[in-house]
């Protein structure tokens, strides 16, 4: 039979074999995890067989641990069980681990090895999540690259099957697992070899049955435990044989060698490194360049890693070896060194003393640390290891990759080393962004090549941290020769800039070689182009002998109507520029690939792709080159009045060169400063919103709905104008709370995101062009230079008053200075304009903490922040702990708050007499339930520090402490804030224990429907109906009504709300939450891209949302009057039929063009959902409900330690 | 005696001569049952766009790639669509369902904007099974330098591709606004037509004062609307002859306005507002107001009624020509309020 190749990625084909192996998948999102779950969650919607003709039930969990706990009930009724994840989500799975292993049950989990979250969170890979599972009891097998992972986990799964031991398969996140590889196939006849029916059979025979009952997971005392637990030993002895076995019979089919461990190099080598994972390439190739100039080295690869494979390790090792370095890609902080090294040591030790090891002198080993959280690892890297191991002294244990200047651990980079290109080889880089399919085209183009040539084709691709206007730079290999470069490319034959304005940006031609190609996107045509270029670039051209060629995609695209998507119209010219493939037969394979991609969505797509395909090459131009003389120069990164940490250190994170940093660079506990997003002028928006002030009438909606904080609305006494250039907009402002005011609505264009939600939702209209707007979008680069110097008076304008206007107001709360802006949220975001509401009205004032999630990455994810301070420095302090504990760690912070608080007071009690009565009383005394009362508060708190400092003698313990709580004594709001993926799926035990226990918290969900951050996987609160992602057929279940769980308690304030629908009622409910001295919960409605819909119209759709009865907005105000009626129905009766709401958003209008019948089944069951919905809120609105409460309630917690029967309203306010 | 209703319309034998126009319901498998539970001669299904088909496929494929491949723990934000069913075949889903259900004849309709468009659905449709195809000529020709032989002719064009790629019976809807109506009906016939639907009710525009933005609107007709079909209907049916089809359609809402439309020539008279506001029973109560008013005024078929007042059959055939015009406005009255009184 002919071996059959296709190009997929680490993930794919790890799924691919566990799809064909198991009968129940409990899955649940993780990142880098998640796309194994969901390609087993579309095989299964497809109803795909598995090996045994049946298709798999694939079920999402609430949680990992969920996900964990489903498959352990599975296994144990004897049904062939997987699940994938990675990091904080492989912990969340060690108990049940530990009970799946000692009970000796056959099961795999597929890891896409990822960063533990430690002083910072890391979505990228290393093995610190597998290796913290060492004690579980699983087998541990690793693999090195796409294709030894469609390999190993067929290893995996056939070995667990024999040996009774679960298997944990992992493979290198963000590397292995997104990899695109030509990779050889198995066959289903391989499956079917390695995977003998038998032992199917006896674990299905050990399954749980009433036929032929067993007691399993027992209690077991102190005198039967410990023997009982060894006795399973002889099975974990056994692995390794096993394994062994397994692999042979695979090699035995393919071809492909495979072994528990692997020795390449000198047959004589005296330096060995160890490495595990993708690691393997670069060692590996510096290893064939070093012993090809005779050097004496050689590597060994482990692939099993527990059980440890020591007489394979020690026996795979020449007999000549003097020094081994161990590597290991996670970090034991305390311990002698990494796993890894201490296994490697043991084994050695134990061989050693054992007389059974072939070498006369014991070898010196060294441990080293390399590519934590995906940090690149490349032969520059591996040949100082290799020095090392030749130093008389060397570092017994050293990092790699990084400079560590603060215990100076680090290998030097050795940049000189080059390893030569193989022949044949062709490395090309593309740097573009995301909104223009860069990365697919990269993808596709990878695959024609794969899957269409003999060539081996490989594209690795690398995302910046944002979610709008995020860069992306692809790394394409291809060749006659297997491609094992698992590292950037770092000499580049073929260069392609897609986006013109990156030049300024990024170091686009830094890894070109000399006498590259490149392909630059140019508004400029070729004559032209050349003096428009920053004069670096033409330096590297020049210098480089560098071929130009320019197109402009962006026009050819427009012209055949496929709008930013310029990767059809780029891609053809990749091809007839590098040359892999003849020009006619790229093109026609490029044709064939639309086809393939795009037929099933229709002809038209496909037609237009074609047009663009044609075009592109009549388009391309080469350019004559220079010299020419410098003519534009790159722009400094940052202001040079921004703080010296954002110059030195920010600034280099932003220009891609954070890898250059040395550790001293870093905070040791990873706090940073906030307010930094204002350094970073992105400029990514096409289109900005400009103000007409004379059609304008002051109501506040565009600021209020503005994502980004990027409109702002000020208002400021008429005096103020005088210091304003003439060219500085204003106008009346009308109120009847404050006169002679003026207005200025001022964009802020290097901030925008160009969205347009602002114009949308602005209700003034020209009374002459009914078209034009208070508010329109022009073109940016007409009006940036001028809207830039408006921006910068428009902040030299001091903020107004916080109590001259009420804040119940739109205009009330707009006046307020957001401290949360230009986040790197999504063009129109849903979530961030209540974040910044938030952040408007309480922000001087309160204390963050982010569930993970869209909202922790757009809020805190390096270089910069949103979360801003005003003028005196105060503003949110924001934190994140985890995905999973959200509500209790912002529970935390309240106790913390509340009995520092309590203490504080009873100081400034204690300290009266130092103090003065009037003062303690004052402070003491004060509601702080408004803005000038609590800007009374700081002032006597102030007043308060500056008397305490000039306390000695007997009181100053007491001062010096109350001085350290002052801050306590200044109203601070605890707001606890994520998605619903967190609030009503995996933290929703936490968020329930958060209101039942009475206190002081704000939760802010932010319901975007689905897990947003991680893909638009189904959450409880994806409503019926909706496709997304593990609910691929659409959701059958209706969503949870998470509000009337909050609600049942009773002393709850519940809100939900939607802003584009009232912003007055979201304004109201964020005040009521606030005010509110018991928990509280907003459940808000946040319009997101997986919901499929135009942004720039997204609070049109939340006000279809509410008109259709899908989102009844309400809120719940707990009352103590025995006659209150809490519940308030704020929207109004539905006005819509469900059918035309859902037809507008592509997640619901999608079931009807894949399942029909389904859909309007579906949809007419939500029709009932809305109808009986309202029937019942209705209902609510007029029940009577009141919460008995103490009348002297303690300040902070409880004498007994339980406050949940009470509303916790006690004098901590 | 009973009266037969019995009619022919485009070569396919009517039980009678109501049917059901192109409208939302007619698509509706329960709703069509419900028409011909009501006694429809016929069903004419509502038009596929061609412009519909298109926008739906450019529009989910710009949907289901916004924001991919951008950020790296979401590549993208939906499963993976591997069979897509597009408005075109939904549409002959329908059509399939309604054939299945329906004893009465199916008439799709298709309203394309390119003559490959056109040719392909035409086929899809009569391999779906329809009985007849309606072309429906829907179009608003705004640009200033096509004149109306320009445009005419692309009609034309397009009528006789379809005719070449497809057996089934062929009627065109036109729209009232031709400059030489009478002319370019009889082309539309040379060019292969079976007959001609009178007419198509173009929705209009509207202004949303609220908004101060253009909105679609539709609009049922009213009876007197059906006057404009009745014309035509009575000019062109001695010019085209007994054998070309006519369908009256707009404003036919009583027995006696389907009286009527038959009386003028029509072969069948349509109705679409008429089901809509009164639902699908109202077809059961015109059908009994047309019978007790043939029965009344002894005409034992509808065959016998047609055409008796077309322009060649009537006293004087200038009453359906500009003179009336005028008799119209004489016959006019003012109402009493409008002119003051001394």
């Amino acid at each position: 039979m002919t071996q059959r190749w296709e190009c997929l990625d680490g993930n794919e084909a790890a799924a691919r074999i566990a799809y064909q192996l198991s009968e129940v998948i409990s899955i649940y999102p993780i990142t880098p995890a998640s796309p194994m779950a969901e390609h087993c969650d579309d095989w299964a919607a497809q109803s795909r067989p598995n090996m045994w003709g049946i298709t798999p039930d694939v079920v999402e969990m609430q949680s990992e641990a969920g996900a964990a706990g489903a498959l352990h009930g599975a296994l144990q009724k004897g049904a062939l069980g997987v699940t994938f994840t990675a990091s904080q989500g492989l912990l969340l799975m060690f108990p049940n681990m530990f009970k799946i292993a000692g009970e000796l049950t056959p099961s795999v989990i597929h890891v896409s090895a990822r960063t533990i979250a430690t002083h910072a969170l890391s979505i990228f890979g290393d093995h610190s999540d597998v290796m913290s599972a060492r004690s579980t009891g699983w087998a541990m097998l690793s693999s090195a690259s796409v294709q030894e992972v469609l390999d190993m986990a067929l290893v995996a799964h056939a070995a667990t099957l024999r040996s009774r031991v679960p298997f944990l398969h992992f493979f290198d996140g963000f590397r292995t697992s997104h990899e695109v590889d030509k990779i050889a196939m198995l066959e289903p006849e391989d499956v079917r070899a390695l995977v003998r029916e038998q032992d199917v059979l006896d674990f299905r025979a050990r399954g749980m049955s009433s036929e032929d009952p067993v007691v399993r997971g027992t209690a077991q005392n102190p005198d039967v435990f410990f023997q009982a637990r060894e006795a399973a030993n002889p099975y974990m002895d056994a692995v390794k044989g096993i394994v062994a076995e397994v692999m042979a019979e695979l090699s035995e089919r393919t071809g492909r060698q495979y072994d528990l461990v692997t020795y390449t190099g000198a047959p004589d080598a005296e330096k060995v490194i160890l490495v595990m994972g993708s690691g393997t390439g670069a060692v590996k190739e510096t290893v064939k360049v070093l012993t090809d100039a005779g050097e004496k080295v050689g590597m060994v690869q482990v692939r099993l890693f527990q059980p440890f494979p020591s007489e394979e390790l020690v026996a795979a090792l020449p007999e000549t070896v003097k020094s081994i370095a161990v590597l290991d890609r996670t970090k034991e902080p305390g311990a002698v060194g990494e796993p890894f090294y201490l296994q490697t040591v043991a084994a050695l030790d134990e061989s050693l003393d054992a007389g059974s090891a072939q070498f006369e002198r014991r070898p010196r080993v060294l441990g080293g640390r390399y590519g934590l959280s995906s940090k690149e690892f490349t032969p520059q890297m591996v040949k100082p290891i290799f020095d090392e191991l030749g130093k008389d002294a060397p570092k017994k244990h050293f990092s790699v990759g990084i400079f560590d200047d603060v215990t100076n651990l680090s290998l030097p980079i050795d940049r000189d080393f080059v390893r030569p290109r193989p022949e044949g080889q062709v490395q090309a880089m593309f740097f573009g962004l995301g909104s223009d399919g860069t990365v697919g085209a990269n993808k596709a183009s990878v695959k024609i090549i794969g899957e269409g040539t003999d060539l081996y084709s490989q594209g690795h691709f690398v995302y910046d941290s944002k979610k709008s206007g995020a860069v992306t730079v692809s790394h394409l290999r291809f060749g006659p020769a297997l491609i094992e470069s698992t590292y950037e490319i770092q000499a580049a034959d073929f260069v392609a800039c897609h986006q013109f304005g990156l030049l300024n940006k990024m170091p686009v031609l830094d890894r070109a070689k000399q006498g590259a190609t490149f392909l630059l996107n140019s508004p400029y045509g070729p004559d032209e182009v050349w003096e428009h270029l920053p004069s670096e670039v033409q330096q590297q051209i020049v210098d480089k002998g560098i071929e130009l060629w320019v197109i402009d995609a962006f026009a050819v695209a427009g012209e055949v109507g496929m709008g930013n998507r310029i990767n059809t119209v780029m891609q053809p010219c990749f091809f007839k520029l590098s040359g892999v493939l003849p020009e006619e037969e790229a093109i026609a394979a490029i044709k064939k690939f639309v086809e393939k991609t795009y037929g099933k969505r229709g002809e038209k797509v496909v037609q237009r792709n074609y047009a663009a395909i044609d075009l592109s090459l009549e388009r391309l131009h080469k350019v004559e080159t220079g010299p020419a003389p410098a003519s534009v120069e790159i722009a400094a990164i940052v202001a040079d009045e921004a703080p010296e940490f954002v110059k030195n250190v920010t600034a280099r994170i932003m220009a891609g060169e954070g890898d250059l940093l040395p550790v001293s660079a870093f905070p040791v506990d990873g706090s940073f400063a906030t307010a930094t997003t204002k350094w970073e002028k992105r400029a990514i928006a096409q289109e900005i919103p400009i103000w007409d002030e004379a059609i304008c009438i002051d109501c506040g909606k565009c600021a209020m709905v503005c994502p980004h904080a990027a409109i702002r609305m000020k208002v400021y006494p008429e005096a103020e104008l005088g210091q304003l250039s003439g060219d500085f907009k204003s106008k009346d402002f009308r109120s009847r709370d404050l006169e002679n005011h003026k207005i200025t609505i001022q964009v802020a264009p290097d901030d925008c995101t160009g969205c347009g939600v602002c114009v949308d939702v602005c209700p003034a209209k020209s009374k002459t062009e009914v078209k034009r707007k208070a508010i329109n979008m022009e073109s940016f680069m007409a009006t940036a230079e001028a809207e830039r110097a408006r921006w910068d008076e428009f902040l030299s304008i001091p903020e107004l008053d916080r109590s001259a206007l009420p804040r119940d107001t739109i205009k009330g709360s707009q006046v307020l200075e957001p401290l949360f802006e230009f986040s790197g949220a999504c063009s129109g975001c849903g979530e961030t304009p209540y974040v910044k509401l938030v952040s408007q009205l309480f922000g001087d004032r309160m204390i963050v903490a982010n569930a993970t999630g869209c909202s922790s990455i757009y809020g805190g994810n390096l270089p910069t922040t949103p979360w801003a301070t005003n003028a005196a420095g105060q503003g949110p302090a924001w934190n994140n702990s985890l995905f999973e504990d959200n509500a209790e760690f912002g529970l935390g912070m309240r106790l913390a708050l509340d009995v520092q608080t309590a203490n504080a007071k009873a100081l400034l009690r204690k300290l009266a007499p130092t103090v003065g009565e009037e003062l303690v009383s004052a402070i003491l005394d004060n509601e702080q339930d408004s803005e000038a009362s609590i800007e009374q508060q700081r002032k006597d708190v102030d007043q308060l520090r500056a008397i305490l400092e000039g306390v000695s003698g007997e009181s100053k313990a007491d001062a010096d402490s109350l001085l350290s709580l002052s801050g306590d004594l200044i109203r601070t709001g605890v707001w606890i804030m994520g998605g619903d993926g967190w609030a009503y799926d995996i933290g929703f035990g936490g968020v329930d224990a958060a209101l039942a226990c009475g206190r002081d918290v704000n939760i802010l969900v932010l319901d975007t429907q689905v897990y947003s951050n991680t893909g638009g996987q189904a959450s409880k609160a994806t409503p019926r109906g909706a496709v997304a992602k593990f609910a691929a057929a659409g959701k059958s279940s209706g969503r949870k009504d998470l509000g009337a769980i909050a609600r049942a308690y009773g002393n709850v304030y519940v809100a939900q709300i939607a802003l584009g629908a009232s912003d007055t009622q979201t304004n109201k409910a964020m005040l009521e939450a606030e005010a509110w001295p018991g928990p509280s919960i907003i459940i808000a409605y946040s319009t997101c891209i997986a919901h499929g819909i135009d942004m720039s119209t997204s609070m049109t759709h939340q006000k279809d949302a509410v008109k259709s009865g899908f989102w009844p907005l309400y809120r719940y105000v707990p009352s103590e009057a025995a006659d209150g009626q809490p519940f308030k129905l704020d929207s109004k009766k539905p006005t819509m039929p469900i059918k035309e709401f859902v037809e507008s958003e592509t997640r619901f209008a999608i079931l009807a063009r894949t399942q029909p019948e389904r859909a309007a089944e579906l949809a007419a069951l939500s029709q009932a959902d809305a109808d009986e919905r309202w029937r019942y809120y209705s209902q609510l609105a007029d029940v009577q409900r009141s919460i008995p409460s103490l009348e002297h309630e303690p300040a902070a917690a409880p004498a007994d330690g339980s406050a949940s029967s009470s509303h916790g309203k006690g004098e901590s306010k | 005696m009973t009266v037969d209703l019995s009619t022919r319309y485009l070569g396919l034998e009517l039980r009678s001569p109501l049917v059901v126009s192109a409208n939302p319901l007619t698509r509706e498998p329960e709703a069509v049952a419900k028409f011909e539970e009501a006694g429809a001669g016929a069903i004419v299904m509502p038009s596929l766009f061609e412009e519909e088909i298109e926008n739906e496929e450019i529009e989910l494929a710009a949907s289901l790639d916004q924001g991919t491949e951008g950020f790296a723990e979401a590549l993208d934000y939906f499963p993976e669509v591997d069979t897509f069913i597009g408005e075109g075949d939904r549409y002959l889903r329908s059509l399939e369902t309604l054939k299945r259900q329906s004893a009465v004849p199916i008439i799709a309709s298709l309203n394309a904007n390119s003559v490959g468009g056109w040719v392909r659905f035409a086929r899809l449709m009569a391999d779906a099974g329809a009985d007849a195809l309606e072309l429906n000529l829907y179009r608003i020709n705004v640009d200033p330098s096509r004149t109306s032989v320009d445009v005419e002719d692309e009609d034309l064009e397009l009528i006789a591709a379809v005719r070449a790629a497809v057996t089934l019976p062929l009627a065109v809807k036109l729209s009232p606004y031709y400059s030489a109506l009478a002319h370019f009906a009889g082309q539309v016939v040379e060019a292969g037509a079976n007959g001609l639907v009178l007419f198509n009710r173009f929705y209009q525009p509207d202004i949303d004062l609220d908004e101060l933005a253009v909105v679609p609107r539709v609009s049922l007709s009213h009876p007197s609307e059906l006057r404009l079909p009745m014309r035509w209907t009575a000019i062109l049916r001695p010019q085209l002859g007994p054998e070309v089809s006519i369908a009256a359609t707009s404003g036919v809402h009583s027995g006696g306005d389907a009286v009527k439309a038959l009386m003028v020539g029509a072969d069948v008279a349509m109705m679409a507002s008429a089901v809509l506001r009164d639902g699908p029973g109202k077809i059961a109560d015109i059908e009994a107001e047309m019978r007790l008013w043939l029965e009344e005024n002894e005409y034992s078929s509808v065959m016998q009624l047609r055409g008796s007042a077309s322009q060649g059959s009537v006293e004087d055939p200038a009453t359906f020509e500009r003179a009336q015009y005028i008799r119209t406005l004489h016959s006019w009255a003012a109402p009493p309020n409008l002119i003051p009184t001394a």
